[in-house]
């Protein structure tokens, strides 16, 4: 199965050649690298327009954030209606995330992490608004409607002033709290001293546990 | 049956259901048969015939007479009477474990019930779950797969377009990246690492289907998305894209599950579950990530000094030791087959490496086959139990060399916050009367 990356094509491709024994590891290749340059027709083309409702994707720079706008105060009527019963009248969680509060925790024991204290990337809550909320009815809201949403969340967090109004062009030029919080991933990361380091470490914890 | 369920209610749960069927059976077995058997005149009398203490006797003893059982006294069920067969009901408590204190089960998780699993291929039914907004119920006939962004054509495909391309077939674990947190010391080996599981994945290679749209240049990431009701977002290396990466529809050999993405799902070998889109609808090629909600404020990993590792992708070296595990009793002193099971998201296990005296010696245990890469391997260890209490525990290395650690090892550079990407050795004390335990509990 590891050898034969598609043991379909390849048995396809040497059926009329069967009389060639042995040739079987050379087709193989063969076969497989005439399929990786093979284009098969299939799928059919649709246009920008056609797949508009579905191109939804907003990037962290404001990429792809739809024309419309809304303000706090809308957002904040909004919210209450549709939000509040999760997230807690004023986003300090319920059966949902906590969405307010937790600046100045995350070098703690307890990191609070809400779109205040670590969202990095004001955009990415208009994008998640859009498609996945309310729970129980995702991608119903307008854009004018989650422009709004999104303007009252971020003004919870103090991030933008009560008579505040998001759009496209406003909303990408949010700077967040913690827009510098993240770094790439370095692992491997730990020791590899070879086990007996590692050894000793758990041999005392778990003499400890015990 | 199981005295190794997966949680301590489960557990309860399990055996005195298990335990009231085959009580109702051994009291009613016989006269249940007859009854069923009514119209079968002929064979009714034989059963008749059969002396009532012989159901009563039904498991055979070990020592002293044996009795004939009552099912190999009459015939069994029609054939054809399960068109789609499912697990003898003595298997009942053989389940996904829910974890009974969330919020909501909307976005929620079961795990695999490992200790009770043998081989590499974890049944379709049993295999673990993440949703983030619950299960779509999906038409095929009604599902499209975009392909657009940085393309020569942006494409639209039917399920039956992608089952046209030419197909592929490959085993390979899939592993939540929560997989546990680092906080929990789990009382089984499914509270501890259920969140892992491993499947043969049919479908067609990504680059495949990417080379009918034609990449632009500039192209370096693919963003992936989801028909549910989360609309599950993630961003993907092209590389990856390019290399492994597979559109799937079937699993274990028939559709996916709902639960797995029916009727499409992206497989990316060896990533955090959560990258591999279940009911895939999109695929947007770009010049960078989004940075969607989940890859900036979920599955990013916290640091004592308050950062978050980003677009943490690979699983790295695990393994478990599956039993004797947690909640297991270990019976009789002699010999015990350590059996469990071991992965690496960086290709194949070379070693799994076992101790048996409280981590002061290891050594390595047989790997069985086939150890294919970025699959779960299984490893036994034949091993003498005396009846001493003794911590039993398992470590793997993969074929870059790579060594799980100890979740010592691991908290002193991560931290506790961390959320994802544990990997850390699980040890299990046998307590002198056999019970198994977590041994960092």
């Amino acid at each position: 199965m590891r050898l034969h990356n598609n043991p379909h094509v390849t048995t396809r491709r040497c059926r009329p050649m069967l009389a060639a024994l042995g040739c079987a590891a050379m087709l193989l290749t063969a076969a497989q690298g005439a399929y990786a340059e093979q284009k098969f027709g299939f799928g059919h083309p649709i246009s920008q327009q056609q797949l508009a409702a579905w191109d939804i994707n907003v990037f962290a720079d404001g990429g792809n954030l739809p024309a419309g706008s809304g303000t706090v105060a809308q957002g904040r009527d909004l919210y209450a209606q549709q939000c509040a019963s999760c997230h807690g009248a004023k986003g300090e969680g319920g059966l949902g995330d906590k969405l307010v509060g937790g600046k100045n925790t995350l070098a703690s024991d307890k990191p609070v992490k809400t779109v205040g204290s670590f969202w990095p990337y004001a955009p990415t809550l208009f994008d998640y608004i859009r498609r996945a909320m309310p729970l129980t009815a995702p991608q119903t809201l307008s854009n004018d409607q989650v422009y709004a949403v999104t303007a009252y969340v971020l003004q919870l967090n103090g991030l933008i002033p009560e008579d505040a109004k998001l759009d496209a062009k406003s909303l990408a030029a949010i700077r967040m709290p913690n827009r510098d919080g993240f770094v790439p991933d370095p692992r491997p990361d730990v020791p590899q001293a070879g086990g007996d380091a590692n050894t000793s470490a758990q041999h005392k914890a778990i003499e400890q546990a015990h | 049956m199981n005295t190794d369920s997966f949680s301590e209610e489960n557990l309860v749960v399990a055996d005195s259901d298990a335990q009231s069927k085959r009580r109702q059976f051994l009291r009613h077995g016989a006269a249940a048969v007859t009854g069923a058997l009514a119209a079968s005149a002929g064979l009714r009398s034989a059963i008749a015939a059969t002396p009532p203490a012989a159901a009563g006797d039904a498991a055979p003893a070990a020592q002293g007479t044996l009795s004939i059982p009552p099912w190999s006294t009459q015939p069994g069920a029609q054939v054809g009477s399960h068109p789609y067969g499912t697990p003898s009901h003595f298997e009942s408590g053989v389940i996904r474990h829910l974890r009974k204190t969330d919020k909501q089960y909307f976005s929620s998780s079961t795990r695999s019930p490992l200790q009770e699993l043998d081989g590499i291929i974890t049944p379709n039914g049993l295999f673990y779950e993440r949703h983030h907004n619950g299960i779509p119920d999906i038409d095929p006939a009604g599902h499209r797969l975009v392909l657009h962004g940085l393309v020569e054509q942006s494409l639209e495909f039917t399920v039956n377009d992608i089952r046209r391309f030419p197909s592929h077939s490959q085993i390979y674990f899939l592993e939540c990246s929560g997989n546990p947190g680092y906080t929990v010391h789990a009382k089984t080996a499914a509270e501890a690492n259920g969140l892992v599981s491993c499947a043969e994945w049919t479908g067609v290679l990504l680059k495949t289907v990417l080379k009918e749209a034609g990449l632009k240049p500039e192209a370096k990431w693919i963003i992936a998305e989801g028909a549910d009701g989360a609309g599950m977002t993630r961003s993907i290396p092209l590389e990856k894209c390019l290399d492994d990466a597979m559109l799937v529809y079937s699993q274990n050999g028939e559709r996916l599950r709902p639960e797995q993405g029916y009727p499409l799902r992206l497989l990316l070998p060896g990533y955090e579950g959560n990258m591999n889109i279940k009911w895939l609808r999109r695929l947007q090629v770009a010049d960078r990530p989004v940075h969607s909600r989940e890859e900036t404020s979920k599955y990013t990993d916290s640091l004592p000094d308050g950062k978050a590792r980003e677009f943490t992708f690979v699983m790295e070296a695990k393994s478990i030791i599956t039993s004797p595990s947690g909640n297991q009793q270990v019976e009789g002193h002699g010999f015990h087959e350590i059996k469990g099971i071991a992965w690496s998201g960086k290709g194949r296990i070379t070693k799994v490496e076992v101790s048996v005296d409280d981590g002061k010696t290891w050594q390595a245990a047989v790997l069985q086959e086939p150890v294919l890469s970025k699959a779960l391997t299984r490893f036994v260890f034949p091993w003498q139990w005396n009846g001493e209490s003794v911590v039993i525990q398992s470590r793997a290395t993969d074929e870059t060399g790579y060594t799980q650690p100890t979740l010592d090892a691991l908290v002193e550079v991560r931290g506790v916050n961390g959320t994802y990407h544990n990997n850390a050795i699980t040890p299990w004390r046998v307590a002198a009367d056999g019970k198994v335990t977590h041994a960092l509990a």
